[in-house]
């Protein structure tokens, strides 16, 4: 520092630069401090799950890992909790397919449509995100409690997940079909001889294919994960992922809830991947 | 591929929203001839282009005829037209040959045939070598050429563009100009070419129709329209036209600088084209004034004069010496290149 003041009073603009230079150089206090603090919030978010995660494949947690590692809280977990794992599956499966036979056309009428009524509608599809999904439930409850035996079927649970998700998959449809030139693009077909099948599944479909991807993985997430509403909506024969942990944290060994979460986290970290991946800009190895 | 005669019978267009694009418009097109509408934004010549397309319908008592078949109530779909837009619209999930191939395929045309129609597509516009490409990996010429294939490919029995050369920077529109003008020439399909480009327009045009306001101006050959004009504005916006305003003296229009020797009796405006203003000696001048800006581009000098009127004058020529700003300069035009036209707004509004 002596040695950078020295010349910088006999050539002042050289040793500017490098006095610059030597901030980069040695990396100020600041710098040390930010990277602990990013550290130190990396360390607040990954440590509990990493301990979770180790929890449920030590033999006994209040010894630690000394007392060995095992996979049988995993393998008890799998005997009495798997059907919430197939459940959960299949309402995500039945979800996905509901969303996009009802999203997909919803998202192309609204990128179509230049009415005030097209943009409002829009504007609320952020609501489910704000609605408490306890406040949904009890929603659906009231009015459909009462139909038949839909409210002993897996089915309510997938009425409320669908309610819930298809505004995603709506929005990220209709994202990409706002970057594209829909209406010129559909009229260049039209005038090629395309009829409207023709040109929905030929230019239209595969055109939004990065926002149907990126929809699906969102909707596939959301219903496997999803608590607070199925919490409500689910009966003793229809208990679902989220719900069996929930179950599984109250009555149950620290450890068996733990391994439970280890299941729940193979589950969705490759889902949460295949989003990320899905949803970067669909041109990136595009040259021009 | 031999084009149809097209026919718009009172052919007016109002949207939803009260607007009225174009008011009643008959027009005729010959078989194999390219008429361009050309117009400022806002004129009528985008609708225009779109009710011969099909993608708009023209209001109640309008008719458009493909030949002798009444077309009015018929879908683009099923017009059998070919359109070129201004954005490409060329399919991004198809490569070039798919996008070129894509009016076969919903035709039901069998592989076999669809492959070689492609390949003499991809020759005739001289892009080959882009067949497999992406669309997004190709230049905005490239885009355009591959836009013209997909859209001849299906042999349409009209070619319809719409400003096809607007996104495309200056060198490349000219090379595509001329690509366009042999393709046309070659073809000898009806094409309707819409742009605002008056240079354009008199390259491709066989007619042109000028349009303002929901209406054609004028109709006719370039030569017609540039020698002349209808009214005042056709004449401006066709090329540069000079516009002198005065006093009617004994045979002669004389305003601030001189006088013009006058073609129609009892005018008070006229009006001339910067060529047809010649530097002559001041004893043969009509009238003189000073230099305010002068601009030597090779073949010609282009001259901004102050004769006192009340806009300068531009005038076009030939000599080969350099002029100052502040020279004096003596001219004269030709009764013949005089043109005297209604006053402005008669036939606007």
């Amino acid at each position: 520092m002596s040695a950078d003041s020295r010349s910088a009073a006999l050539v002042p603009l050289r040793a500017a630069r490098q006095g610059s230079a030597a901030v980069v150089r040695r990396r100020s206090p600041a710098f040390w401090a930010l990277l602990a603090f990013t550290l130190a919030v990396c360390a607040f978010l990954i440590v509990p799950v990493a301990m979770s995660m180790l929890a449920g494949v030590t033999v006994n947690y209040f010894i630690g890992w000394r007392s060995g590692l095992t996979l049988d809280w995993v393998i008890k977990v799998w005997t009495d909790y798997r059907h919430t794992v197939f459940l959960s599956l299949r309402i995500a499966a039945a979800c996905l397919a509901c969303t996009l036979l009802l999203g997909v056309p919803a998202a192309y009428v609204l990128a179509r449509s230049r009415s005030a009524l097209a943009r409002a509608i829009e504007e609320l599809l952020v609501m489910p995100v704000a609605v408490p999904g306890l406040a949904t439930a009890l929603a659906l409850i009231v009015t459909f409690g009462g139909v038949g035996d839909l409210r002993r079927s897996w089915l309510f649970i997938l009425i409320g997940h669908v309610l819930f998700t298809l505004p995603f998959m709506v929005r990220s449809v209709l994202a990409v079909l706002a970057s594209i030139d829909l209406r010129t693009l559909e009229e260049g077909a039209r005038s090629l001889g395309a009829s409207f099948a023709q040109r929905f599944f030929g230019i239209v479909l595969p055109n939004c294919r990065s926002g149907i991807v990126a929809g699906s993985l969102m909707v596939v997430t959301l219903s496997i994960g999803e608590f607070n509403m199925t919490l409500l909506l689910h009966t003793p024969l229809t208990p679902t992922l989220p719900v069996g942990l929930a179950d599984a944290y109250a009555s149950l060994r620290i450890e068996v809830g733990s391994a439970y979460t280890l299941i729940f986290f193979v589950l969705i970290v490759p889902l949460l991947i295949a989003l990320q991946w899905a949803s970067q800009p669909r041109d990136r190895n595009a040259t021009s | 591929m031999s084009g149809i005669p097209i026919t718009l019978l009172g052919c007016a267009k109002t949207f939803d929203d009260g607007t009225r694009a174009l008011r009643p418009v008959d027009l005729r097109i010959a078989a194999g001839e390219t008429i361009v509408l050309l117009g400022p934004s806002g004129c009528g010549k985008t609708t225009t282009l779109r009710l011969i397309a099909g993608l708009e319908a023209p209001d109640a008592g309008g008719r458009v005829l493909f030949g002798d078949t009444d077309v009015t109530a018929v879908p683009i779909e099923r017009r059998n037209v070919g359109m070129v837009f201004q954005s490409y619209a060329l399919f991004p999930n198809l490569t070039v040959a798919g996008n070129i191939e894509y009016g076969l395929k919903v035709r039901g045309l069998a592989a076999a045939a669809r492959t070689a129609r492609v390949r003499e597509m991809l020759a005739m516009m001289r892009i080959e070598p882009l067949a497999q490409r992406r669309v997004d990996q190709l230049s905005g010429g490239q885009r355009q050429r591959v836009a013209l294939a997909r859209a001849l490919a299906p042999r349409p029995r009209v070619l319809l563009l719409d400003e096809p050369l607007t996104a495309l920077d200056a060198r490349l529109r000219d090379d595509l100009r001329l690509e366009i003008d042999r393709l046309l020439r070659s073809l000898a399909i009806t094409s309707v070419y819409v742009t605002h480009d008056q240079a354009e327009a008199m390259a491709l045009g066989d007619r042109i129709a000028v349009m303002s306001h929901g209406a054609i101006a004028q109709i006719g050959a370039p030569q017609e329209i540039y020698f002349a004009p209808a009214d005042p504005f056709v004449a401006d916006f066709i090329g540069t036209m000079n516009r002198v305003r005065g006093e009617v003296v004994d045979g002669r229009l004389r305003f601030g600088g001189g006088w013009l020797p006058l073609a129609a009796a009892g005018a008070g405006e006229l009006m001339f084209r910067p060529e047809a203003v010649r530097l002559v000696d001041p004893a043969q001048a009509h009238f003189s004034g000073q230099v305010i800006s002068s601009f030597f581009l090779g073949d010609h000098t282009r001259l901004v004069i102050d004769a006192g009127g009340d806009a300068p004058i531009v005038a076009r020529v030939h000599e080969r010496r350099a002029f100052r700003n502040f020279d004096t300069v003596h001219c004269a035009v030709d009764a013949g290149a005089l043109l005297a036209l209604p006053a402005a707004g008669a036939r606007t509004g």
